[in-house]
């Protein structure tokens, strides 16, 4: 008896093994994966267990912490509810976090690298240790005008975008996405009302958790004659070369004719560049994308951004906000030659010509900005938990798309667009504004999508640039209102600077 | 046992001494072992008090010293009534005992208000009751010590014993729910506050009949057979009574829907009768019904459910916890959080949440260790364990009876495998089947069914370790508890040549 005894000593010491292996296999190789798993409660009552850092602007505080009885000592409340959303995102307690709560998540929550040394001081003292502070580049007025002004417009639209961008350094002053919503409810510790309220928002049809202004791409419409401009003006065309326009333009390929907007708009055969743009001629520039031909419109529309698909808004350290890719889409027939007719309409902004309003504001700071495009962010200074500076963002230029040269004879030209064209309505008295409209068909819709790029100088020095997109503002207006819009952002702007 | 400790055939007084100095060696070893083993509680329970309140309360060391005083009696019976058991097995089992009474306490604190933590009474809460119930446990161990000086004594009992075993299975699935039934599981006899659960006591009774019988019956068993596919199958007639019993326990518990214990009267059954008749045949049929049963059982419960939805559902929530993590999967999903969290040095006694686990204190006990003690304390307490069980199997190998060498056999492999099953199972090795970890998990009958278990194993490997007096084996003991006792009754339990 005593051999199938040993026997069943073996068999106990090869179970014992398959229990020690398995238990190596979930506490050493999966150990981080289940200690960092969204299903584990533990990290997050840690993770609550110290205040999280203030996200802030102008001394106010937008994303801060309310002590709380529960087990998670600490509740994220945003005082300015809808105000900010999209650019703070929330920080739910079961599933990732949005906005900059995500992209400075650690430094937030005080595990960042840069708080080591909070973190070793603290392990001394026994306290725990609150996490870093975020201050963003915001400006409360230009935010709050850019709301007011989405909300309040008088076209009907629902939904909309506004971006302003100090053109010197890529700071950003507004970012808004309509309709907004409150991120209160999602970071509520009960987390079967959080999901609730999640679940109420994902459904809405208006996509109030989408943000508009970094991931919307639509047709740019007459805003793309900008980028025509500047490939134009680089080849040689002065403001006052005379272009070929008329009442329709049938491309040389095509049976389906450009018409203007208007019957009034540049019926004569011929108009200046400068005209041309001030009057919103499609006629004039759906001629001139054929006669510069697909690439160097390409060309152009990529050195200004179009088709960057890594561009992130945040601070300098790359992280942040994705932004969605601008495209100008292919331009050419199935055999690899060039398609005039989808030219003609890709020239005016339509046809497969795809952009964000992030990247019309980027166009229109690009040219303030004596043509240096610069790289947004968001982040303007990280605080330690004792308000000590431990990061400022330092301005960085991506590329120089234009010459200053052209780029002073664009901002010519845009500012005849505000002064005489189709954006009067963005003007603002003792300054010097600049700008674009755009009304662009997007399918068989009515409603057209109105747009406005623009900015405002003060001496030739840029204070701001901004885009602004109304969605499906109807068939006439749009553009126009976002003009005015655009110029309420740049005032809040120019008060909130105290250079009025 | 070709014990060299009787060197030569000298003189009766001389004979004598070293015999007593071994026992009395072994003795001295077990109870510094004791004592370093209730120094390592003392530390557990004072770091836990120091993490989880940030002091420690003055009579923190008052639990630990009261299961040291009950270990210490029983340490003492053994050395007047057992001094020649396993040195090694008391402070083992004793270590298990007292880190699940601390650990319990520990919980005890995380479930209590902030500011009655620091003076939560000793008896009170699940931390007190494992207390209470350690100390009669204990009692209860001497008791059998005690009472049986003989182990071949129980073979008298067997047949009793079988029925005993039968009746204590099926108790609780005869009673009306109202009380035999806790958390769905229908296990318990309850009356008043107080419950009990009998098939924990079972497993004891039932190795002795087993035992018993297959001693009885081994040689017609392993001779008198047909063969069949190249296996050797016994009669009917001579298999037929322990299969019947065997056969009827395991249907009660599967109505009972209790699989592991199901699973572990199967596994225990099988070693018995492999080690009984030394046939691999047996264990290739128990492996093939095994694994032949669980894959029908799995099949009929994705198919039919019924009696058998609950291990197909069980079955799933093995091989995917993470598909409903906050329903079905919640129990195993929270237990590998816990162990992962825990990761190889552990939070620190106090120090994890392991309260964020279900059925922490039942259980879920070795994954809510795991967070505190990481990889390296669960291991050194599956080496405990390990011990335990090995010990045990080799006070059977060293027994001179067949009896003794399939009870301690028995219940040595039925501990270990039991551990298996429920550690198995909280950390996802194998589908998870309710199972009371052994001295760790939260209960009275399971402490004290298994501190009796223990007892046996003490008893049996006393008189493994005694020497042999006198020419042959045996027979030659005299009053005085000298040589090994006497037999007490005429049960054909035979000397065997190894």
């Amino acid at each position: 008896m005593n051999a199938p005894l040993r026997r069943a000593g073996v068999v106990v010491m090869v179970l014992f093994g398959l229990l020690f292996a398995n238990l190596n296999w979930v506490q050493a190789y999966k150990a981080d994966d289940y200690r960092t798993s969204p299903y584990n409660a533990r990290v997050q009552v840690d993770e609550y267990n110290r205040p999280r850092g203030v996200i802030e602007v102008g001394g106010k505080a937008l994303a801060e912490n309310k002590a709380t009885d529960g087990e998670l000592k600490y509740l994220r409340t945003y005082p300015f509810k809808s105000q900010f959303a999209h650019v703070i995102g929330y920080k739910p307690v079961n599933l990732g976090a949005t906005g900059i709560e995500q992209a400075e998540d650690e430094f937030l929550a005080g595990t960042s690298d840069r708080l080591f040394a909070d973190r070793f001081r603290d392990m001394f003292t026994g306290e725990d240790t609150a996490g870093g502070n975020v201050v963003l580049t915001l400006s409360l007025r230009a935010q709050d005008a850019a709301i007011k002004g989405l909300a309040n417009n008088d076209v009907g639209s629902t939904r909309g975008a506004a971006v302003a961008i100090d053109p010197n350094t890529g700071a950003i002053q507004a970012l808004v996405s309509m309709p907004s919503f409150d991120p209160n409810p999602l970071a509520s510790h009960d987390t079967k009302a959080a999901q609730a309220a999640y679940d109420k928002l994902n459904a809405d049809k208006q996509g109030p958790l989408k943000n508009r202004a970094l991931s919307e791409v639509l047709p740019p419409g007459s805003t793309f004659k900008v980028i025509d401009s500047a490939a134009a003006l680089e080849s040689g065309y002065q403001l006052n070369t005379r272009i070929p326009a008329g009442p329709t333009y049938t491309p040389p390929t095509s049976g389906s004719p450009i018409r203007n907007s208007s019957s009034g708009i540049c019926p004569e055969s011929q108009v200046t560049l400068i005209q041309a743009l001030t009057e919103s001629c499609n006629t004039g520039f759906a001629r001139l994308a054929v006669e510069l031909g697909a690439n160097k419109i390409k060309e152009k529309a990529k050195a200004f951004g179009f088709e960057t698909t890594d561009l992130k808004v945040g601070n300098l350290d790359g992280g942040g906000l994705t932004v969605a890719a601008s495209r100008t889409g292919d331009i050419q027939n199935p055999d690899g030659s060039e398609d005039k007719a989808a030219l003609a309409q890709s020239g005016i902004g339509q046809n497969n010509v795809r952009m964000t309003p992030l990247q019309g504001a980027m166009i229109a700071a690009t040219i303030a900005n004596g043509g240096e495009r610069m790289r947004p962010y968001l982040v303007q200074q990280l605080l330690g938990p004792d308000r000590r500076t431990i990061g400022t963002a330092s301005p960085k230029k991506i590329n120089n798309p234009i010459t200053g040269d052209v780029a002073a004879d664009l901002q010519q030209m845009m500012v005849s667009v505000v002064e005489n064209g189709t954006g009067r309505r963005a003007q603002i008295d003792g300054f010097t504004v600049g700008g674009k409209t755009g009304t662009a068909q997007d399918g068989d819709d009515p409603k057209d999508h109105g747009w406005f790029i623009g900015f405002v100088l003060k001496d030739g020095q840029p204070i701001s640039a901004v885009c602004v997109l109304l969605e499906r503002a109807g068939e006439s207006g749009g553009s126009s209102a976002a003009a005015e819009i655009g110029g309420q952002i740049m005032q809040a702007v120019i008060r909130d600077r105290g250079a009025d | 046992m070709t014990a060299p400790a009787v060197p030569a055939p000298t003189p009766a007084t001389t004979g004598e001494m070293p015999r007593v100095r071994e026992s009395s060696g072994r003795r001295n070893a077990e109870l510094a072992l004791l004592l370093f083993v209730m120094l390592l509680v003392l530390a557990y329970a004072a770091t836990v008090e120091a993490t989880a309140l940030d002091t420690i309360t003055s009579d923190f060391w008052v639990p630990v010293a009261l299961v040291a005083g009950v270990f210490l009696g029983l340490h003492v019976v053994i050395r007047f009534l057992a001094p020649y058991a396993d040195p090694a097995i008391v402070p083992a089992v004793a270590l298990l005992n007292g880190l699940g009474v601390a650990f319990l306490r520990r919980i005890d604190l995380a479930f209590a208000d902030a500011n009655e933590r620091a003076d939560l009474p000793i008896f009170s809460g699940v931390g007190g009751r494992q207390l209470a119930w350690t100390l009669i446990a204990v009692v209860l161990a001497a008791g059998l010590l005690i009472i049986v000086r003989d182990h071949r004594a129980v073979s008298r009992y067997a047949y009793t014993l079988g029925l005993v075993g039968i009746v204590l299975v099926m108790i609780p699935a005869v009673l009306p729910g109202k009380f035999s039934e806790i958390n769905g599981a229908k296990l318990w006899i309850k009356f008043g506050g107080f419950q009990i659960q009998p098939g924990e006591f079972a497993k004891l009774a039932l190795v002795s009949f087993f035992a018993y019988y297959l001693v009885r019956k081994r040689e017609v068993l392993s001779l008198a057979s047909r063969r069949f596919l190249g296996i050797d199958f016994p009669r009917g007639r001579d298999l037929g009574p322990v299969v019947a019993v065997w056969l009827l326990s395991l249907l009660v518990l599967v109505f009972e829907k209790d699989l592991g214990t199901a699973l572990l009267y199967f596994g225990m059954f099988v070693v018995i009768l492999y080690v009984a008749t030394e046939r691999v045949s047996w264990l290739i049929i128990g492996l093939l019904l095994f694994f032949g049963g669980a894959f029908l059982a799995y099949t009929l419960g994705a198919s039919v459910g019924g009696p058998f939805a609950n291990f197909y559902q069980r079955a799933e929530i093995w091989l995917d916890p993470f598909a409903d993590p906050y329903a079905d999967g919640f129990q195993m999903v929270q237990s590998l959080l816990g162990l992962g969290t825990g990761g190889l040095f552990g939070a620190g006694p106090g120090g994890g949440q392991p309260n964020k686990i279900p059925l922490v204190v039942s259980d879920f006990v070795f994954a809510g260790l795991g967070e505190e003690i990481g990889l390296f304390g669960l291991s050194a307490l599956l080496v405990v364990y390990l011990l335990i069980v090995e010990r045990g199997l080799r006070a059977g190998l060293a027994v001179r009876d067949s009896f003794g060498k399939l009870v301690a056999g028995g219940l040595a492999f039925t501990l270990g495998l039991q551990v298996f099953v429920i550690v198995g199972g909280v950390t996802g090795l194998i589908p998870l089947t309710g199972q009371t970890t052994p001295f760790l998990s939260a209960g009275g009958s399971s402490l004290m069914a298994n501190w009796l278990i223990i007892a046996m194993l003490l008893r049996i490997s006393d008189a493994a370790g005694r020497p042999v007096t006198g020419a042959t084996g045996g027979r030659a003991g005299g009053p005085g508890g000298g040589g090994p006792p006497a037999q007490l009754h005429g049960a054909p339990t035979e000397v065997i040549r190894s």
